[in-house]
Formats: C-alpha cells, sequence, structure tokens
C-alpha cells in the first residue's frame, strides 16, 4: 500500500490515507461496539424471537408442538378474560404516562428555569424516591391506602368520615396512584432535558413581539419541548404495560394486568405458546398506541406553529 | 403576572417532593413501631424489628446472593457500557444509531416481557437457572443506565490530550490506561453504583430467573404474603433505602467531579 501511495501523485496519496483513515474509523468504531452488541443481539433480540416463534406453537403437557398455528392468537383474543386484562393494561398505563407527564412538566419547567445554581441538586432529589426499593414503595401505599390505614385513619381523624373506607385499595385507582407515584421521576428527566436545550432568546423575542408568558410558552416553549414529552410518554407507558408488582399488590381482584396472565402461562399454567402469544400481542399493541401518540402530538405540535 | 406564575409554580414544586417522599417516608416510621399493624396513632418506640433481622439465615442467605449479583451485573455492565459509551462518543461508524439503539432497546421494554423471553430461552437450552442466569439479565437491564452514565462522562472529553499523549509516543493502551482512564474514572464509579443499586432492587427478572436461590427482592416479596412478617420487612426496606442512599449520593459526587474534571481540561487545553 506504502508503494502505491509513492506511485500516485500527493492529492491521491492525500486521498487513500484518509480513505483508510475512514475505514480504520469506522471498523474500530464497530470493534468497540460489537461485545455490548452482541450482548444484545444474544440476550435481547435471540430470546424475543423465540418467544415470537413459541407464540405459533402449541404445548401438550411438556411438549412443545412445533407446527405452525395461529390458535394462541385466537385464544389470547377471543378470550373474554385476556381481552379484558390487556384492555385495562392499555387504559392504566395510557392513564399513568398522561398523568406523570402532566404533573411532571411543571416540575422540570420549574427547575430548569427557576433553579438556578441549584439545577443538579433539585434533579437529584427528585430522583432519590426512585432508587429506593420498588416492592417496599408499592407496599407503602398498601398502607397508605389499606382499611387500617394513614389515609383512612387520618381522615377518621379529621372526622371527614366515620368508618374506614375500603374504596381507597384493591382497584384501578389505587394501581393508577402507584404507577404514577413510581414513575415520575422519569417523566421529570427527558422534559428537563428538552427545557434545557429551549433557546432562551427566543422566549426574549417573543415578549418583545407582545406575547405575554402564556402566550410565550404555548407558542415557544411547549412546541420545542414536545420531543421530551414524547419520550416522557413513552418511557412510562411502555414500560408500565407489562408490571406486575403493583397490580398484585395493590390491584385486587379489580386491578390485575396483563403481566398476572402471562406470569400464570409461563409458571403455574405451563402453556408457553399462549404466554408467548399474549406477550407479542402485549408488546405490539402498546407499540401501535405508543406510535399513534407520537403521531398525534406531532400532527398538534405542527398545528400550533 | 410572570411573578405570581413562579410562586405558585414554587408552591407546586415543594408538593411535588412531598408526593414523592411521602410514601417512602412511613417505611421508617412503622418499622420503629411496637405494633404489627402498620396504622395511625403509633404504639410506641421498638428497635425489635432490627435485632431480628440478623437471627434470620434466610434473610442473610438472600443478602448475600443480592451482593454477588449486584457486584457481577455491576462489573459486567460497567465494561460492556465503557465499550459500547467510548464508540459511541469516539468514533462515527456506520450503524452507530441502530447499535446504540438496539444496547437501549431494554429501557423501553416491559421487564416481564424480558423476563419470560430469557427465561424460554434457558430453559430451552436446557440450563439451569440460578444466580448465574439472574446476573445475565441483570446486566441487560444495567447496560443501558451504565452507557448513559458514561456516555455524559465521555462527552466533552477532549480529544487533543489523547492524541498528544500518542504524539509522545504512547501506545494506543498506553494513553487509555494513563490519559483517558484517569478523566473518565468518575463516571466509571458512578456507572458501577447505579447499576449496582438498579440489580440490587429488582425484581422481575430475579423472580423469573432465580432458582432455589433467591435475591432481596424476590424473598422481600414472599415475605409480603404474611401480614405479621411486615414489620420486619419494613426495617429491612429502611436499611436498604438508607444504603441505597448513601451508594447514589456518592455516585452523585462522583458525576459532579467527572463533570468538573473534563471542564478543566477543557480549560487548559
Amino acid at each position: 500500500m506504502t508503494a502505491a501511495a509513492e506511485r500516485s501523485g500527493a492529492a491521491s496519496a492525500h486521498r487513500i490515507r484518509r480513505g483508510t483513515l475512514l475505514r480504520s474509523e469506522q471498523a474500530q468504531g464497530i470493534a468497540l461496539i460489537s461485545p455490548t452488541f452482541l450482548y444484545a443481539l444474544i440476550l435481547l433480540v435471540a430470546p424475543v424471537l423465540v418467544v415470537i416463534a413459541h407464540s405459533f406453537w402449541t404445548q401438550d403437557f411438556l411438549t412443545i408442538d412445533r407446527t405452525f398455528t395461529l390458535e394462541q392468537y385466537r385464544i389470547a383474543l377471543t378470550e373474554p378474560i385476556y381481552r379484558d386484562l390487556l384492555a385495562r393494561s392499555l387504559y392504566i398505563s395510557l392513564t399513568v404516562s398522561i398523568l406523570t407527564v402532566f404533573l411532571a412538566y411543571p416540575i422540570a419547567y420549574y427547575i430548569s428555569f427557576h433553579g438556578g445554581a441549584h439545577k443538579s441538586l433539585w434533579l437529584f432529589v427528585i430522583t432519590i424516591p426512585f432508587w429506593t426499593s420498588y416492592l417496599l414503595r408499592v407496599m407503602s401505599w398498601k398502607v397508605i391506602l389499606g382499611y387500617n390505614g394513614v389515609l383512612n385513619s387520618g381522615l377518621m381523624g379529621l372526622g371527614i368520615i366515620d368508618e374506614p373506607s375500603t374504596s381507597f385499595l384493591y382497584n384501578t385507582n389505587a394501581v393508577i396512584i402507584t404507577l404514577t407515584h413510581a414513575w415520575a421521576a422519569f417523566a421529570v428527566l427527558p422534559i428537563f432535558v428538552s427545557l434545557e436545550k429551549v433557546d432562551r432568546t427566543l422566549l426574549e423575542a417573543a415578549k418583545d413581539l407582545g406575547d405575554g408568558p402564556i402566550r410565550s410558552f404555548l407558542r415557544v416553549t411547549l412546541p420545542l419541548t414536545l420531543p421530551g414529552v414524547i419520550s416522557a410518554l413513552l418511557i412510562v407507558m411502555i414500560p408500565t404495560v407489562g408490571d406486575y408488582v403493583t397490580p398484585k399488590l395493590v390491584g385486587g381482584k379489580d386491578g390485575v394486568m396483563i403481566a398476572t396472565a402471562i406470569e400464570t402461562q409461563f409458571k403455574r399454567g405451563a402453556n408457553w405458546p399462549l404466554g408467548a402469544a399474549l406477550s407479542v400481542i402485549t408488546m405490539t399493541v402498546v407499540t401501535v398506541m405508543a406510535a399513534s401518540i407520537v403521531f398525534v402530538i406531532r400532527q398538534a405540535g405542527r398545528r400550533v406553529r | 403576572m410572570s411573578r405570581i406564575l413562579s410562586r405558585w409554580l414554587t408552591v407546586y414544586a415543594f408538593l411535588y417532593i412531598v408526593f414523592l417522599y411521602l410514601p417512602v417516608i412511613f417505611l421508617p416510621i412503622f418499622s420503629v413501631n411496637t405494633s404489627a399493624v402498620p396504622q395511625f396513632p403509633l404504639a410506641g418506640f421498638t428497635s425489635k424489628w432490627y435485632v431480628e433481622l440478623p437471627k434470620t439465615p434466610a434473610l442473610l442467605d438472600a443478602a448475600w446472593n443480592s451482593l454477588i449479583v449486584g457486584l457481577c451485573a455491576a462489573v459486567l455492565s460497567t465494561i460492556l457500557g465503557i465499550c459500547a459509551a467510548r464508540a459511541v462518543t469516539r468514533y462515527r461508524f456506520r450503524g452507530r444509531t441502530v447499535a446504540s439503539g438496539l444496547i437501549m432497546a431494554p429501557l423501553v421494554l416491559p421487564e416481564i416481557i424480558l423476563a419470560v423471553s430469557l427465561l424460554i430461552v434457558i430453559l430451552s437450552l436446557g440450563l439451569q437457572l440460578s444466580l448465574f442466569t439472574v446476573i445475565l439479565g441483570h446486566v441487560l437491564i444495567c447496560i443501558p443506565y451504565s452507557v448513559t452514565v458514561l456516555n455524559a462522562g465521555f462527552e466533552g472529553f477532549d480529544r487533543s490530550l489523547e492524541e498528544a499523549s500518542a504524539d509522545l509516543g504512547e501506545t494506543a493502551f498506553g494513553t487509555f490506561r494513563r490519559v483517558t482512564l484517569p478523566m473518565v474514572a468518575p463516571a466509571i464509579i458512578s456507572s458501577l453504583l447505579v447499576s449496582f443499586t438498579i440489580s440490587l432492587d429488582e425484581f422481575i427478572i430475579a423472580f423469573f430467573l432465580a432458582g432455589t436461590e433467591v435475591t432481596l427482592p424476590v424473598y422481600i416479596w414472599g415475605q409480603l404474603r404474611f401480614a405479621a412478617r411486615l414489620p420486619g420487612v419494613l426495617a429491612l426496606g429502611t436499611l436498604l433505602l438508607v444504603g441505597s442512599f448513601i451508594l447514589l449520593s456518592f455516585a452523585e459526587i462522583m458525576r459532579r467531579r467527572a463533570q468538573r474534571r473534563i471542564q478543566m481540561g477543557g480549560a487548559i487545553a
């Protein structure tokens, strides 16, 4: 290669050197990322593909019959129980993600615009509860909402109610409250990041051109932070749809979600193909829901501008 | 007008913090309550629930298992995270977006689906469920967090320092060890602490992939079925809370130091 470079002119030598440099940059980058990439490929992509394959098979006691069939999907989509669980899971994850984003936006705004020198301290304070044991955070909601719980004894102490109410715990709302609390920090961070990127001179321009604080927020800040809002929605919605712990602990009979059905098929029920089909359907439906929300928000954002 | 708004925002911010912390605060409160039923008014102060903790062999085993899993997951995910973060921040190459997208994907997948898909593969291959399989799963979910922490540490890192080192005759490995590593050490420590904390707290994957040896959250899950064991669980939870708080404060201090170091490096250059 050196000989070839010497024979050609200076310009082409330069081009060749740049070519090898680029190629080596390409090669080095790929070589460096490949262990992590392969890990994700082997432990994430391959297992998900295996789940998808299982969803087209059937199981007879312990043996898996590998003939292609849509039977599991028929069961999963027509049995009322699975349909109800799926619908409830989607409703809960949608409500929770919208609630967390609504609650998180003002706080992210406050930190970004009024946090001053203490921005990272504020973020730290907000993320701390998120790092405490998830199980125990859910458990403490049970303690709060329960029959002998903090809320009931507090309301009785204040004389608002005469006897403990059973309507706080073991229902869909208890699941929604608990999940909204549990995922709060996840919504604050992406919104905060997008607020930090907002060019402050644009806001001054809006003010100089006569926009009040609310108008300039709606026409400048909010549209510019929509990407943060979207990622906050997704980062809450997609994992919560498959939450297992919260419905088990505070959901009761009316708060069961799809994860419980999936778990049953893989553990006690021992029907892997049906569990696999339920997993695939959950993933697909939540992806479609997420994609359509992104689409709607983008459209709305365009109209505002 | 905007002053009124900002005053309301301040009020809201403090209410939000109360909402975040209120449930967490009940754990330590009821963990020192004499009554086994968590309700007000408190019956009296006791430390008996804490004293009983070290006398429970199953708990100690679970804690030991969690420690092993957490350490292994932290080290492995940080090593893999370093590879990915370094590749993404240092090199421009084709497939960068796809590769890092896949690496971050566990963040936006329901954990139960990760857990069952790993379970199917492990059992189909005829492997035994053990702490090792839990570690495999935990590394997968810790990597996105490691990469995020490390990316922040590697970004803004001044390449001219590495070039200077190479020009002065250091090998690639020597440059990494003597120039890059000291600069990014705080980010690495921060990544180790964050992934350890995640692994320590992770339940679903451990619930599905642990065989007979359970981790702390799986042990706690088993205890939650018995109302009488609740105070003990609350005491354990309080200890874990304090432990994670110390680890994370340390991680945060490290992260800030990393930022300052990189800024200083930039200032010198």
